[in-house]
């Protein structure tokens, strides 16, 4: 079996309510999958649900990540195994410097009693930084602390570099941002594209896949993926809207 | 190094703990300690209907047990000596200077001990030691230290001069309930600028130490002060330190308060805007374990238009500790255009801790704009679930989210050194909290 990100027949409920209903996909490491969907279809549920958020509580179904269960893994283990989100929505730590941030982070993947190589960290994470046009104050402010959206996204993308997943899911990456960070960021995002790294990048609006072109497209309604297609399928939606799809599966129930 | 103290069977209650000096003191000075001395008899302990003794725990404040001086000779081992830039470097033990270096003191400014400057400045200081001055419930305290001030550091700098580099005291107690009664006194003349950096530490882990302290400022028009103070005491012992500045005319005043140590502190802070345009920060952190109590009590009094203040306290508690917040902002008759703002923000990291914030606000000015609030909480969730997401484990995440917390304190110190001196031991206690 090829490596691959793969979520069978998933089930999750929040607060006894179901909002993931028995969804399946597979991302093969080396592809770039988005997923679609309109507001309330679950996209960014199914984000938090990969990543261990514990308000989500999974009812059925598997999650795989090259063969081992990543619903059995603890959060920081998932990061650790090579899972990544990049969040919707990134949290602000006052206080905490991105740099000493990133580098608990990097730490965390050292066995036991060994230290990070502090020069060889500042050099790699400045190069990354210089990639995505981040000023290098950036090091010493605070997390996400008074960043605008776009800094705030950039920032997710320089973790993402920074932590070298071996597969990343995107959650509305593109939200918020204008046009030239959205290059930014995609370019970032396309300098990782790899043979050894899946993407699953998840949004509401097809103009994100003009920069990071998907392998295939999925479509998310109500809790299931009711289509799937190749990037053509995006640019539909974008024309056409979601209600298309929404007629299709109400006429196949 | 080692101190020796003299054996002295007496209690406070009995004479005053005054340590020889060998120096010839002017008069005014002999008989503002007597004075101190007979106003610390009249006194009567703080009690529990005094308000600003609200919340606090009175068994810890009462000392007539402990002896003035203790009879042995004590090996003190010096583990650091922070900022290799510094001006100036005094250590103490049990009051007696160990080792001194003025080398980084510029002509024309003093930074001396305070008894030799006292001895040598004949009345001129005079006005800087007044028995009287406002107290927020520690006149007692205040009249002790008077009384037995047995060591502490006078610095002067006059028109113009900046003192390069920070002034750094260090403070060591040592021996079984030995006592010290440290004064400071930091006088910026006319756009003159300085820093002084103190810190308490205990020779030993467990022996009970007490320091009594007094550290008053005063900025003259465009004049800079930044004091620091730094507690880490052992955890047996218990401190009281009164600070209070002035401000004058475009003067800034900025006092920084980091509390790690001991088991019972009390810190008091009094500080006026006298002129226009004076400014006062204050940044304090309290990281709070096992049973200890930090109970801090602030006054900004705003005397003078437009002038400004900001105080930012942050406290960490976990386990059984308590911290006591009291806070007022006092905008006086005529302050207008006054800018005064006082928060306390607290981290509560266990069910047992407890904290007590009262702020508080009196303006009798028009247009000004103050705030003071207090907020309390947990970590939150969300924080835990990104750091986590990262691969940091939620323990260690935990400890990162509480030291930012604690950190963010001294945000706008505007000292990348003393920022990175100040969490280093922030993060070091961090680590003993399981």
């Amino acid at each position: 079996m090829s490596e691959s990100l793969k979520i069978d027949d998933l089930k999750a409920t929040v607060e006894g309510h179901e909002i993931i209903k028995g969804l399946s996909l597979t991302v093969p490491k080396g592809e770039v999958h988005a997923i679609m969907g309109p507001n309330g279809s679950g996209k960014s549920t199914l984000a938090k649900i990969l990543a261990g958020h514990e308000d989500y509580e999974v009812t059925g179904g598997s999650v795989t990540m090259d063969g081992d269960d990543l619903l059995e893994m603890d959060v920081d283990d998932r990061s650790r195994a090579g899972f990544f989100l990049a969040f919707q929505y990134p949290l602000e730590i006052p206080g905490v410097s991105n740099a000493n941030f990133l580098r608990a982070a990097r730490q965390a993947r050292l066995p036991k009693g060994e230290e990070i190589d502090a020069v060889a960290f500042y050099k790699e994470m400045y190069a990354k930084m210089d990639e995505l046009g981040m000023d290098r104050k950036f090091t010493g402010r605070s997390v996400n602390e008074g960043f605008s959206g776009g800094e705030k996204k950039r920032n997710e993308i320089l973790q993402m570099m920074m932590l070298d997943p071996r597969y990343a899911v995107l959650d509305e990456t593109d939200s918020g941002l204008d046009i030239d960070a959205l290059k930014v960021v995609a370019k970032g995002v396309n300098a990782m594209r790899s043979p050894e790294r899946g993407f699953l990048v998840i949004t509401h609006y097809q103009r994100l896949l003009d920069y990071i072109v998907p392998d295939v497209v999925h479509v998310l309604f109500d809790g299931r993926i009711v289509k799937t297609g190749d990037k053509d399928l995006a640019l539909k939606l974008e024309a056409e809207g979601y209600d298309w799809v929404k007629d299709e599966v109400l006429a196949s129930a | 190094m080692s101190a020796t103290t003299q054996i002295d069977g007496t209690t406070w209650m009995d004479k005053p703990p005054v340590q020889d000096t060998n120096l010839e003191m002017p008069e005014w000075y002999l008989k503002f300690q007597q004075d101190s001395w007979q106003r610390f008899l009249s006194l009567p302990l703080v009690s529990r209907s005094d308000e600003d003794w609200r919340y606090a725990d009175l068994k810890k404040s009462r000392f007539e047990k402990l002896y003035p001086v203790k009879s042995t000779t004590v090996p003190c081992s010096i583990d650091e000596k922070p900022f290799e830039n510094a001006a100036a470097r005094f250590i103490y033990i049990n009051g007696q200077l160990q080792e001194s270096d003025v080398s980084g003191i510029p002509n024309g400014a003093i930074c001396a001990p305070i008894n030799n400057a006292v001895a040598d400045a004949g009345d001129r200081l005079e006005a800087y030691f007044d028995i009287d001055a406002q107290r927020l419930g520690d006149e007692k305290f205040a009249a002790l230290n008077g009384a037995a001030t047995n060591y502490g550091i006078f610095v002067y700098t006059p028109k113009g001069i900046k003192i390069e580099g920070p002034i750094v005291v260090q403070h060591y107690i040592s021996g079984d309930s030995a006592p010290v009664f440290p004064r400071t006194l930091v006088i910026s003349e006319d756009n003159s600028e300085v820093s002084v950096i103190e810190q308490f530490k205990s020779a030993d882990p467990k022996e009970p130490g007490l320091s009594i302290g007094v550290c008053d400022l005063h900025a003259e028009k465009g004049g800079k002060i930044q004091h620091v103070l730094v507690q880490n005491l052992n955890e047996s012992s218990k401190q009281v330190h009164l600070s209070s500045s002035h401000s004058g005319k475009d003067a800034r005043v900025q006092s920084i308060v980091l509390n790690l140590g001991g088991a019972w502190v009390r810190n008091e802070s009094i500080n006026r805007m006298i002129d226009e345009g004076a400014d006062t920060h204050l940044y304090g952190a309290n990281l709070a374990t096992g049973l200890q109590e930090f109970d801090q009590r602030t006054l900004q009094i705003h005397d003078a238009e437009h002038t400004t203040s900001d105080l930012l306290i942050k406290n960490a508690l976990y386990e059984k500790s308590r911290v006591i917040f009291g806070g007022l902002i006092q905008v006086l008759e005529g302050a207008h255009h006054t800018d005064s703002y006082q928060s306390c923000r607290n981290l509560i990291g266990s069910e047992d801790a407890e904290i007590n914030a009262m702020p508080g606000l009196e303006i009798d000015a028009d247009q000004v704009r103050c705030s003071h609030g207090a907020t309390s909480g947990q970590i939150s969730k969300d924080e835990i679930f990104y750091l986590q997401s990262r691969g940091i484990p939620a323990e260690e995440a935990r400890r990162i989210i509480s030291c930012g917390f604690l950190l963010e304190a001294f945000s706008n110190v505007g000292n990348p050194e003393l920022q990175e001196w100040l969490s280093g031991m922030i993060e070091k206690k961090f680590d003993t909290i399981s």
